[in-house]
């Protein structure tokens, strides 16, 4: 990229002051942190694994903002209310009498079966509708247009599913088979969160070969690389976007799951941030690529766990994990500022960006 | 859109569940139950069978247009048929919950509900008085569409405006009572909803009223004594009509209208980024919390304080500190585009929360706790506490910001943001210098937003994090796409509708967010350019019809 103008470069100078004070920060608050020495060697350990499984979850909701966002270059902001309408859904009709019954703990992989499935429909269910009614009418239109109704759809499922189901925290069930700890190599790691890391696993891989080798992740791929040529090839493009609609919403059903396994809680606002943060990991990783996903949702997760402990506890500064929200919004601002194409995305071109 | 030809028994029927499953989805998360508490017509009529039945209304008359060719039979049936249709769904709820409880579940379902559905009969006789009338209600919205217009237009007119005097009866009471005495309420309203007589009366009067209208226009001799009038007279007038307005609306009303006066600056701020300068900024309300904490900070009297500034020392300041901050994000995101630089402006206004509320700027900021003991803005040592003295501090801000935008919109700045708007790599072509013009976007909005907040912390008298988050954000920016992007008056208009309406009837504000969301939606689908369009907005469209 050539030099433009001199006052482009003033902006450089901001940028790079601005990159190394927060990476000098970060360093020092590390070194700090690690002559400190405040934690014992478990504790990190713990806090690693619990990133990494809230990065499985961060990434299993990223890829609904990789999919849609390759295919319509749009941000779909209502996609965190995706993941929360399924398991919402799924924890009042199911978990929750269940768990009083006893029948989860009886049959605990068959009710998680059925919870998953009735999960994943409610969320593609709410996906197919949302595309249909406030995204598929302006797909021709401005691209600010679209943004705003996906915030628009956002906050009415909020508020609907608040109306739906009120506006508590609701409980969910604990499962026996579940609770403990199992040693992986060594290590004790929460079973819940082995759960979700195997899982998440399980999915990112069947997902990328659905789309990679599959017919329908053809037509997805090539309606993502240019609509009017893939039609002229016979692909529906209607169809695909609907079914890319479908995949990610899918995904984030599970997510919704995994999700209540591990925090055991569930209410109608809960899709809101997880929404913004897997969007920050989809960016970081690369927007529009499913490993780029998994592995900025990886990472995120990462950051944000050991992040407060790591970076700002050795700054002294007093209750760090109030500002892990502060430590995913920094990282979203510095990617796009540092490497707006993410880490495995490819550079963008102007007129998709 | 659908064609008349192809609209059949089949479409009459998907219309019919449509509606039918929107007054289901109304019922099922407690608005029809909610709303049913405010009475228009005392033991008549309540908001909530107006909601109950607007969907059925809408697209029974709906309907009727698309086929008004076709005989009036036709017609007549299809609204029959459709108000049918739309008892259904709501028909099966009955049946389900009275077999089965079903409000373990959907906590919204609840005995009252029931009783508006099923009229307070029982399951079987209200059931059938539920469809017949739906049935009947349908068959009445599609038989008004085949009547001739001077019919017509009464009707509707009468209906729309009795209603809406029944929707705001408690509040006309309450004023009223204050000019006129408690034995002139006691007969127009019963239990603050509309006497039946009255209301009876109301709809004659209004009727009578669009009648005489139309005979005048159809004589073209509509009085309008106003229109001739000096422009300066007309606004000299309006101007004193702000004026004395506290004085007519009472303290309660004023207080609404000042909410509305810091939602109009906010507006009028985020107007000239996002309206003017097309950058769509949901961090806005980062710099109303700026505004607010350094007016907060400077002025209090509690344990925070150090210097206890007065109002007006504070004040350019805090807007100082909310212009700053403006620039200072606008550095970093200068070379962001649309969705891009949507979510990083959330995430700062996240950032600005969070670190207000966090314990590591506890000693400065207050933490969750906030910062208490702020004075109200002070005169010549008079304290401005009544919410009828702070409007002329609003107004005075509102103003200024109006005249600002107002002036900026055709100077040679604006044009430069509305070239930006359309597209910044033409823009940067002509000549226009990107970084110097975003950044006075940003750094103007903000100044506003903190003006806006400095008066908010004053006439609070307190702050707490929680009142900066992300929802007033999308409030504002709701009001301005309602308004009219880039439109002056549309700030004002989409404040009045957005703030000022939720704030007189309480019932919505559990589902003002719901209610948001859906207008942002609905607002995109059907009119994009908003209700008082911009002139840029206007012609754009219009070009857009030629073209197609």
């Amino acid at each position: 990229m050539q030099r433009r103008l001199k006052d482009i470069n003033f902006l450089d100078v901001v940028l790079w002051i601005l990159r190394a004070v927060i990476i000098g920060a970060v360093i020092w608050g590390s070194i700090a942190t690690i002559i400190e020495n405040p934690y014992p060697i478990n504790t990190w350990v713990e806090t690693i694994i619990a990133g990494v499984a809230q990065g499985s979850l961060y990434a299993l909701i990223a890829i609904g903002y990789t999919l849609v966002y390759g295919v319509l270059f749009m941000i779909n902001f209502a996609h965190g209310e995706f993941f929360m309408a399924g398991i919402l859904t799924a924890t009042i009709f199911l978990a929750q009498p269940w768990g009083k019954s006893g029948f989860l703990n009886q049959h605990p992989l068959i009710g998680l079966a059925i919870i998953t499935i009735l999960s994943i429909t409610i969320s593609v269910g709410i996906a197919l509708l949302t595309e249909r009614v406030a995204y598929r009418p302006l797909r021709k239109a401005p691209r600010l247009v679209p943004l705003i109704t996906a915030i628009g759809a956002s906050f009415f499922w909020q508020y609907f599913f608040r109306g739906l189901f009120g506006s508590d925290v609701k409980g969910f069930p604990q499962l026996e088979i579940l609770t403990g700890k199992i040693s992986v190599f060594g290590i004790l790691v929460l079973k819940t969160h082995a759960v979700v890391i195997v899982s998440a696993v399980l999915m990112l891989i069947g997902l990328y070969i659905f789309v990679m080798k599959t017919k329908v992740g053809k037509s997805i791929r090539a309606v993502a690389e240019d609509k009017d040529v893939a039609a002229l090839m016979g692909i529906d493009v209607d169809r695909a976007i609907t079914i890319t609609f479908a995949t990610g919403a899918a995904m984030a059903g599970i997510a919704g799951v995994l999700y209540a396994l591990v925090f055991r809680q569930v209410h109608f606002f809960m899709g809101f941030i997880p929404g913004i943060k897997a969007f920050t990991a989809a960016v970081l990783g690369g927007i529009g690529s499913i490993p780029g996903a998994a592995l900025g949702g990886l990472l995120l997760g990462m950051f944000e766990s050991v992040g407060p402990g790591l970076f700002l506890e050795g700054l002294g500064i007093p209750a760090p994990h109030q500002l892990k929200d502060v430590i995913a919004f920094t990282l979203l601002v510095l990617i796009l500022i540092l490497r707006p194409q993410g880490i495995l995305g490819e550079r963008i071109s102007k007129e998709k960006a | 859109m659908i064609d008349n030809k192809t609209y059949s028994l089949k479409d009459i029927i998907k219309t019919g569940l449509l509606s039918g499953l929107i007054a289901l989805s109304l019922s099922v998360i407690g608005f029809i139950t909610l709303l049913n508490k405010r009475e228009l017509v005392a033991g008549i009529l309540s908001l909530g069978h107006v909601f109950l039945f607007s969907p059925l209304i809408a697209f029974a008359y709906l309907s009727a247009v698309r086929i008004k060719d076709e005989g009036k039979y036709k017609i007549l049936g299809s609204g029959f048929l459709i108000g049918i249709l739309t008892s259904i769904p709501l028909l099966i709820l009955a049946l389900i919950e009275h077999f089965y409880d079903i409000r373990q579940f959907l906590v919204n379902v609840s005995p009252d509900l029931m009783e508006i559905l099923l009229f307070n009969q029982g399951i079987v006789a209200g059931s059938i008085i539920l469809m017949l009338g739906m049935g009947l209600v349908g068959l009445l919205a599609a038989g008004l569409q085949t009547l001739p217009e001077n019919i017509r237009g009464p009707i509707t007119y009468a209906l729309t405006w009795t209603l809406l005097i029944g929707t705001f009866s408690e509040i006309l009471s309450g004023r009223l009572r204050s000019f006129f005495g408690p034995q002139f309420v006691k007969i127009i309203f019963v239990r603050k909803a509309l006497n039946p007589l009255v209301a009876g009366i109301l709809l004659l009067f209004f009727a009578g009223l669009e009648i005489n209208t139309q005979k005048r226009k159809k004589r073209d001799d509509v009085k309008r004594p106003w229109k001739n009038l000096d422009p300066r007279i007309k606004n000299g007038l309006g101007m004193l009509l702000l004026l004395l307005l506290p004085l007519v609306l009472g303290t309660y009303l004023t207080e609404v209208v000042n909410n509305v006066g810091l939602y109009v600056l906010m507006g009028l701020g985020l107007n000239i980024v996002v309206g003017f300068a097309g950058l769509l900024d949901l961090g806005y309300v980062a710099f109303f919390a700026i505004g607010a904490y350094v007016m907060g900070i400077l002025t209090t009297q509690g344990h925070l304080g150090f210097v206890s500034m007065s109002f007006w020392t504070a004040l350019p300041f805090s807007v100082g500190a909310a212009t700053l901050a403006g620039i200072m994000l606008g550095i970093p995101v200068l070379r962001m585009r649309g969705d891009y630089l949507a979510i990083v402006t959330l995430g700062f206004g996240e950032i600005i929360r969070i670190l207000a509320l966090s314990d590591m700027l506890k000693n400065q900021f207050g933490g969750a706790q906030g910062i208490l003991q702020i004075p109200k803005p002070n005169i010549a040592g008079f304290d401005l506490v009544k919410p009828e003295f702070l409007f002329y501090v609003i107004l005075l801000g509102v103003l200024l910001a109006l005249f600002v935008s107002w002036r900026l919109r055709d100077s040679r700045l604006g044009r430069q943001w509305m070239a930006m708007r359309e597209d910044e790599d033409v823009a940067e072509a002509m000549g226009i210098n990107l970084v110097s013009t975003k950044l006075l976007a940003f750094a103007t909005g903000a100044a506003f937003s903190g003006l806006a907040g400095a008066i908010f912390a004053s006439k609070l008298t307190s702050i707490f994090p929680h009142s900066f988050n992300l929802i007033v954000s999308i409030n504002v920016l709701c009001l301005i796409i309602v308004g009219g992007l880039g439109s002056l008056p549309g700030v004002v208009v989409g404040a009045l509708i957005l703030v000022g309406l939720p704030e007189l009837l309480r019932e919505f504000a559990e589902y003002r967010m719901l209610m948001y969301g859906a207008l942002l939606i609905v607002m995109m689908l059907l009119m994009p350019e908003g209700f008082i369009p911009s002139e840029v907005s206007k012609r754009e469209l219009h070009a857009h019809e030629i073209q197609d």
